[in-house]
């Protein structure tokens, strides 16, 4: 029974870590080049909609995954455009992205489903697979624990690739050079802007990624509250990991173990008030925050306007 | 240096003009460099000489006039044509990733790769292979931010090496080395003419130049005043053909009387940003009618010592008393108001409100006093009056107290603070790195301010990097080296070199 639990505990971590750790991979990258995206919230927002449904149109659950990243990029160049070409406030760009994603994501679900303010539920079979079931005997304790979404591992290894891009490759080493110090980088004859917009719209395609992993993995559907908040919770997993691929990952299970512990206490029959535990993450991302950002180093030039003379 | 040849010419750059808006920085200048030459470019701050290397570097795009790289017209629009071209650049303000490792520095934007994967292995072993060769050494796997200040120069010039240049921009190289490592880089200077490199060196420091250089530059607000040959022309010349009169390097000054001590820090130990301890039981005395002049490489602990005696850092223990009135730990009005002025080392964060006015900038410690304000209100008549009055006084330019700060130039801001300093009659004035980035003539002002401050009974404490300038001014000098006075002597008849090997911790106690 306690192993069971344990099981059950490690498996919701994993499924929630999920679409935190894309977004915060998204976080990771855009940081590194020295721009802040506070607009995770939104895009996440925007993919988990987009997600469902083009998944539930085209009856495929991997295409409405690809589309999220396709629109997630589109909100990423928007924030590039602003902030990059435009040299506006990212924080600003950031926050009117915040409130661009959810009142066009509930807008358009609207328009397509008949004033819906969520969208027809994914038949199981159309959801992303999950390539291990039928590997581990069912409700084993290894089935409880990987029998995931294929989302699941493509957000481990998309860690994996993000560790090697920023830290094995030529465009890694531009990439955080142009975070650190952009004037350096040009004077070198990198095109700062060129590699800024590139890791913009990666992050918006990630957290695309990271909204519909939520929406046709993990529920089967968008809906106004299913984000609520995440996006603001990868961001503070990406600082606590500071900034680096591998450290979002371990901040993000650990979030995701919050939200496992909150799905599994109703189930020891403590009478714990269900909206008390609900609270944890959250609760959990402010004391992070509190006692870790002040140590954390960010890119020096994180959140700076560049500005070719 | 002499490794010039005379018949090639590398650079040679004609009728330049750089006009910003209605600001003419280049009016019809020309240069003419040889290969394996040393030439520098003499000039006042802001007299064009940056901005006429920044179109050589293809970093502004000049108005109208050419260059021409071993003869070839070159439209230098971008970096990346000057780099193609051979131009390397070492700015002043190190254009380095502090995070990054030496190698990834030097690699960056020029990487060994394969599809894209850094070939880290190989980029080293060019890198070594290339210090090797010009005497430059670095350790390639350290990161920058723990290495020397003369370290760092070495691998921009490798930056530069490795990217196939021929043609080396130095801008103002010394002004951040200690003694040694100035004599280090005119050695480093010599190996690389020898070997066909040419040098353009940006200074506005006489010494180096009669040190280096083959040939010489003087620019003048924008306009080129002429080039000579540096053996023949003395020190003295090359002044006055850059300030356009006669300039004393000597400060004039008469014997010091120092009396009653109005400064004694004892045992004091303060830590700096990183938790390290920055002042080790750092103990000095400064009295009436003395200067006593701090002097040391950047980062032996001066800028939290500035930072405690203005009251903007806690010190760990130790005293420091002003008149006899312990002031640690006091907040800066309290210290301000025990007659203690500070003309501190950056300007334009701590000195001025760069978007206050003049006159505001100077009411700025004084402000809740009348007649300037009463019950929270501020008597404007009253401000612009006394503003005017020391606008007038000290020669702030433009004649102006509604000129907003940002917009002077960095002398005559330095005026400003030195004159709301002043006028509040202190007991004790610190003054860190005072003439940092002014030119020749603010200079001697600054130093001039001082030395009168002195002479009215004033204590004068003076911090700065410059050796010059603490031998020149000071009565007394105390070296300082790792949070500590490692040694103290009298200022008259100092042995430069005796304080330098101080100041690199050579000294004895």
């Amino acid at each position: 029974m306690i192993l069971q639990s344990i099981a059950f505990i490690l498996g919701t971590t994993l499924m929630y870590a999920t679409p935190l750790i894309y977004t915060s991979l998204g976080g990771t990258i855009s940081e590194n080049s020295g721009v802040v995206n506070i607009g995770l919230e939104g895009i996440m927002f925007m993919g988990a909609f987009i997600g469902a449904a083009v998944g539930f149109y085209t009856h495929s659950g991997w295409i409405g995954f690809l589309a999220a990243g396709v629109v997630g990029g589109l909100f990423g160049l928007l924030h590039a455009v602003a902030c990059i070409t435009f040299t506006a406030d990212q924080v600003v760009s950031g926050i009117a992205i915040n409130f661009l994603g959810p009142g066009f994501a509930l807008l358009l679900c609207r328009l397509t489903f008949d004033g819906a303010a969520m969208t027809v539920p994914l038949p199981l079979d159309e959801k992303i697979s999950r390539p291990l079931n039928g590997l581990f005997e069912q409700n084993s304790f290894f089935d409880m624990i990987f029998n995931r979404y294929s989302t699941v591992y493509l957000a481990f290894i998309l860690v994996f690739l993000m560790w090697f891009l920023l830290y094995k490759t030529r465009l890694g080493l531009r990439i955080r050079a142009v975070g650190e110090h952009p004037e350096a980088a040009a004077t070198l004859g990198i095109n700062v802007y060129k590699i800024r917009y590139f890791s913009v719209i990666m992050s918006g395609v990630l957290s695309g990624f990271g909204g519909a992993a939520m929406s046709i993995a993990i529920v089967s559907q968008f809906r106004v509250t299913l984000i609520s908040g995440q996006g603001f919770i990868a961001l503070a997993a990406m600082i606590f990991g500071r900034w680096k691929p591998q450290g979002a990952m371990w901040a993000c299970l650990l979030f995701g173990l919050a939200n496992g512990i909150v799905i599994f206490m109703p189930r020891t029959g403590l009478d714990i008030s269900s909206q008390l535990l609900s609270m944890l993450p959250y609760v959990l991302t402010l004391i992070l925050l509190v006692v870790f950002v002040g140590k954390a180093i960010a890119p020096s030039a994180d959140g700076e306007i560049y500005e070719k003379h | 240096m002499n490794n010039y040849d005379s018949n090639q010419i590398v650079v040679d750059m004609k009728g330049i003009t750089q006009k910003f808006g209605t600001l003419v920085a280049n009016d019809n200048v020309d240069l003419t460099v040889h290969r394996g030459e040393v030439h520098a470019l003499l000039g006042e701050n802001g007299a064009g000489k940056t901005t006429l290397v920044n179109s050589l570097y293809g970093l502004y795009h000049p108005t109208s006039g050419e260059i021409f790289i071993n003869g070839e017209k070159v439209i230098m629009d971008d970096p990346n044509v000057a780099i193609q071209h051979g131009i390397g650049m070492v700015h002043q303000h190190f254009m380095l990733v502090k995070p990054f490792t030496v190698v990834e520095n030097i690699i960056l934007g020029l990487e060994t790769h394969k599809h894209g994967v850094l070939d880290m292995k190989k980029a080293k072993d060019q890198v070594i292979a290339l210090s090797e060769r010009y005497g430059l050494t670095i350790d390639p796997d350290a990161c920058i931010q723990d290495i020397t200040v003369g370290m760092q120069q070495r691998v921009e010039i490798l930056k530069a090496l490795y990217r196939g240049a021929d043609i080396l921009i130095l801008d103002e190289p010394t002004a951040v080395l200690t003694p040694q490592e100035i004599l280090d880089l005119i050695q480093i200077i010599d190996n690389l003419t020898k070997q066909g490199k040419t040098i353009i060196i940006i200074t506005h420091k006489l010494k180096e130049i009669t040190d280096v250089a083959d040939f010489c530059t003087i620019i003048r607000r924008g306009k080129k005043i002429d080039t000579v040959r540096v053996a023949d022309v003395s020190e003295a010349d090359l002044a006055s053909k850059m300030v356009g009169r006669e300039v004393s390097f000597k400060v004039e000054k008469s014997k010091a009387a120092p009396s009653d001590i109005v400064l004694e820090i004892k045992d004091l130990h303060v830590k700096d940003n990183r938790d390290i301890p920055a002042l080790r039981g750092l103990k000095l005395t400064v009295r009436k009618g003395e200067i006593l002049g701090i002097a040391g490489v950047d980062g032996n602990g001066q800028n939290e010592l500035e930072e405690v005696l203005i009251g903007v850092r806690k010190a760990e223990s130790g005293s420091m008393t002003v008149n006899g009135t312990d002031l640690l730990g006091k907040s800066p009005r309290e210290i301000l108001d025990h007659k203690v002025s500070t003309i501190p080392q950056d300007r334009q964060k701590r000195g001025l409100v760069m978007d206050y006015s003049v006159a505001e900038n100077i009411i700025l410690e004084n402000y809740k006093k009348e007649p300037f304000s009463k019950k929270g209100w501020l008597n404007f008549e009253a401000i612009r009056n006394y503003a005017r009055k020391l606008v007038t006084e000290f020669d702030i330019r433009p004649n102006d107290e509604d000129y907003r700060a940002g917009s002077l130039s960095g002398g005559n801001q330095q005026k400003v603070i030195i004159a709301r300093e002043i006028s509040n009659n202190p007991d004790l004035l610190i003054a860190v790195q005072p003439t940092r980035g002014l030119d020749v003539g603010a200079i001697e002002y600054v130093h001039k301010a001082l030395i009168a401050q002195r002479d009215k009974g004033k204590a004068v404490l003076l911090i700065s990097f410059e050796l010059d300038e603490v031998i020149n001014v000071s009565d007394r000098i105390g070296v300082i080296y790792e949070g500590q006075i490692v040694g103290e002597l009298k200022a008259e008849g100092a042995d430069e070199n005796e304080i330098g090997l101080m100041m690199a911790g050579g000294g004895k106690k």
